[in-house]
């Protein structure tokens, strides 16, 4: 194995940064600063989802709607229609489950400009359980058709693509956690919606990963050095469009994708790479993702063992689909 | 595009209204002819005496807002913004057909001048306040208006949006409800009663106004009498009669959403005069 493919993955220290939803909200204060469109809405939250940076400096341009997310979304939609860039933000669950409806009516119907900010996604909000958790909101964020759905995985994403959703015309979904993360980016990384980012080189597999379950993807590839294993690790920020090019390149150069993310198998990202893989570059697939079952309280660390979601449970996924391909 | 005080000026325009209506939702063969009938004369008003809009500039910022948040009753939407200048008279009778930019419901895709697409009920109010509340942190001194189903009001949203105007002190935003009394299952009150109903609204804290919603110079004082109002919103509760101005179809629960025959055109046609 070439040993500048080794340094590749081992360049990646992983040291813990703050959680994305805090990088959410200190990005969101400095797009307010320089942008006055740039309006919010939370459903009393704000002190969870990190708005409340934004609401403390611009009161006038905050609005608490209270716990009534439906009303929220769609005074969003209102809002956005008259020429602001509202973000709108609550736990994933609550905004993407009970302001659905009016993400549909109100937002990706006419097409307007509402960014929509869940936070708390996954099952890494830990001891307060799944009525509090998201594991359904990519799928039903993709399901809404002109919607952009991001999911960025460490603080140097999550900054860089809450300013290029705002920059963007149209309606947003942007998913974040509640946890620290390790940090994967340099400061001054590149990211463009919807062009995935190629995080470390490789020819035996692929792992696609989102969220928090990219670090998980470098551990994982870096653990498989020691067993000659040299595998490709992409980070997909843009959960849709997808970056139909980089996948199946991944297909064709690897002829194994494993997916792993912090969601339902179940209309997740897996399913959804596996359409592009189906249509330009059939090849071994695996999935890492909650298999059809709700969690249960815990420590997130905990919950993220039991439930499958580490660097081992990928790397197993790893060799598994290595060993279909021979 | 003409506006006017003059009330027997105003109730022509609402006469032409009911013939297009009966007109268009006859030759799509279907569509809601009874709330669209009910709600005739508070169109006709805002949009030809209240509201100040240009409908050689449909996006003029300090227009005011209209939202047909019971977005089936369209035809009645369709027909006065024709008159007014927004969309062509003669394509009226291509309601709810492929290509058309009269569908089924309110869709801005096809019409941008429309300031929301609607159909989905309990939605119009919040996307109203949004509105709202953008004009006031502009300084605007846009207006929002908002057109309610009764049956709509049996949606959850609509009193968290009822909750939320009052608290902002939006005097702003306007709604009226189109107090028909008849939903498409049948009457409100054996499916889900509102009543006491102002009560409702003035316990949120808006200022509601009981009206007759066909009586054109009552629906007149109601709009001044909102528009003087500071601190909160107004809720106009308009008492009308579904199918208005067709005998047969008057508070007959059949013509929620069923459209006239040939022969039930041209008796209705006859009677709106």
């Amino acid at each position: 194995m070439p040993a500048q493919t080794q340094s590749e993955r081992s360049k990646y220290e992983l040291k813990l940064g703050v959680a994305t939803r805090e990088a959410f909200g200190k990005a969101l204060l400095e797009l307010g600063r320089e942008n006055k469109n740039v309006v919010v809405c939370d459903a009393d939250l704000t002190k969870s989802t990190m708005t409340t940076y934004f609401a403390k400096e611009f009161p006038d341009r905050f609005f608490e709607c209270g716990i009534a997310e439906a009303n929220m979304v769609a005074i969003g939609s209102g809002l956005a229609a008259a020429g602001k860039i509202p973000f709108v933000s609550s736990f994933s669950a609550f905004v993407i489950n009970k302001g659905f409806e009016q993400l549909r009516a109100t937002a990706a119907y006419p097409h307007v400009n509402l960014k929509v900010v869940g936070t708390h996604s996954g099952i890494s909000i830990g001891e307060d359980g799944p009525s509090q958790m998201s594991i359904e909101d990519l799928g039903l964020a993709c399901s809404l058709p002109g919607f952009i759905v991001l999911s960025p995985a460490d603080e140097v994403s999550m900054r860089a693509l809450v300013r290029a959703a705002t920059d963007h015309n149209g309606p947003v979904f942007i998913r974040a956690g509640r946890p620290k993360v390790p940090i994967i980016y340099q400061a001054d990384q590149k990211f463009t919606i919807g062009k995935a980012i190629e995080l470390a080189p490789g020819t035996d597999a692929s792992i696609i990963g989102t969220g928090l379950m990219t670090s998980e993807a470098i551990r994982a590839a870096q653990a498989l050095e020691a067993e000659n294993l040299n595998v490709r690790v992409i980070d997909l920020h843009t959960i849709k469009p997808l970056d139909r090019d980089a996948i199946a390149k991944a297909a064709a150069e690897t002829g194994a994708i494993i997916v792993a993310e912090e969601h339902l198998v179940d209309g997740g990202l897996g399913v959804r790479v596996a359409q592009v893989v189906a249509e330009t570059h059939p090849c071994i697939m695996e999935f890492v993702g909650i298999e059809n079952t709700y969690a249960e309280s815990g420590s997130p660390e905990a919950l993220l063992e039991k439930y499958g979601l580490t660097s081992i449970r990928i790397a197993d996924a790893v060799r598994r689909a290595i060993s279909r391909k021979r | 595009m003409k506006k006017t005080h003059n009330v027997e000026e105003l109730q022509a325009i609402a006469r032409t209204t009911r013939r297009q209506i009966i007109e268009m939702i006859t030759a799509a063969k279907s569509g809601h002819p009874g709330g669209s009938l009910s709600a005739v004369e508070i169109l006709v008003t805002l949009f030809f005496d209240v509201m100040n809009h240009d409908p050689s500039n449909p996006k003029w910022p300090d227009r005011d807002h209209v939202i047909l948040s019971k977005g089936h009753g369209c035809p009645v939407l369709y027909s006065v913004m024709a008159q007014a200048g927004y969309t062509p008279v003669d394509q009226l009778h291509t309601l709810r057909r492929l290509g058309s930019m009269y569908q089924g419901h309110p869709d801005v895709r096809f019409i941008p001048a429309l300031e929301a697409s609607t159909g989905s009920l309990g939605e119009g109010l919040s996307v109203g306040i949004g509105m709202a509340l953008a004009a006031r942190l502009d300084g605007r001194p846009s207006r929002t208006f908002v057109i309610l189903g009764d049956g709509e009001c049996q949606e959850g949203q609509i009193w968290e949006a009822a909750m939320f105007a009052p608290y902002h002190k939006m005097d702003n935003i306007v709604c009226i409800v189109d107090y028909n009394k008849i939903q498409l299952d049948g009457f409100v009150k054996d499916i889900l009663d509102l009543e006491p109903f102002a009560a409702k609204w003035e316990s949120f804290g808006w200022n509601v106004l009981e009206i007759d919603g066909h009586s054109i110079p009552t629906l007149q004082k109601s709009f001044a009498d909102a528009a003087a109002v500071e601190g909160k919103p107004t809720c106009i509760i308009a008492n009308t009669v579904k199918g208005k101005g067709v005998s047969f179809m008057e508070n007959n629960p059949k013509y929620h959403g069923v459209a006239p025959s040939q022969q039930e055109m041209e008796l209705a046609l006859q009677e709106i005069g």
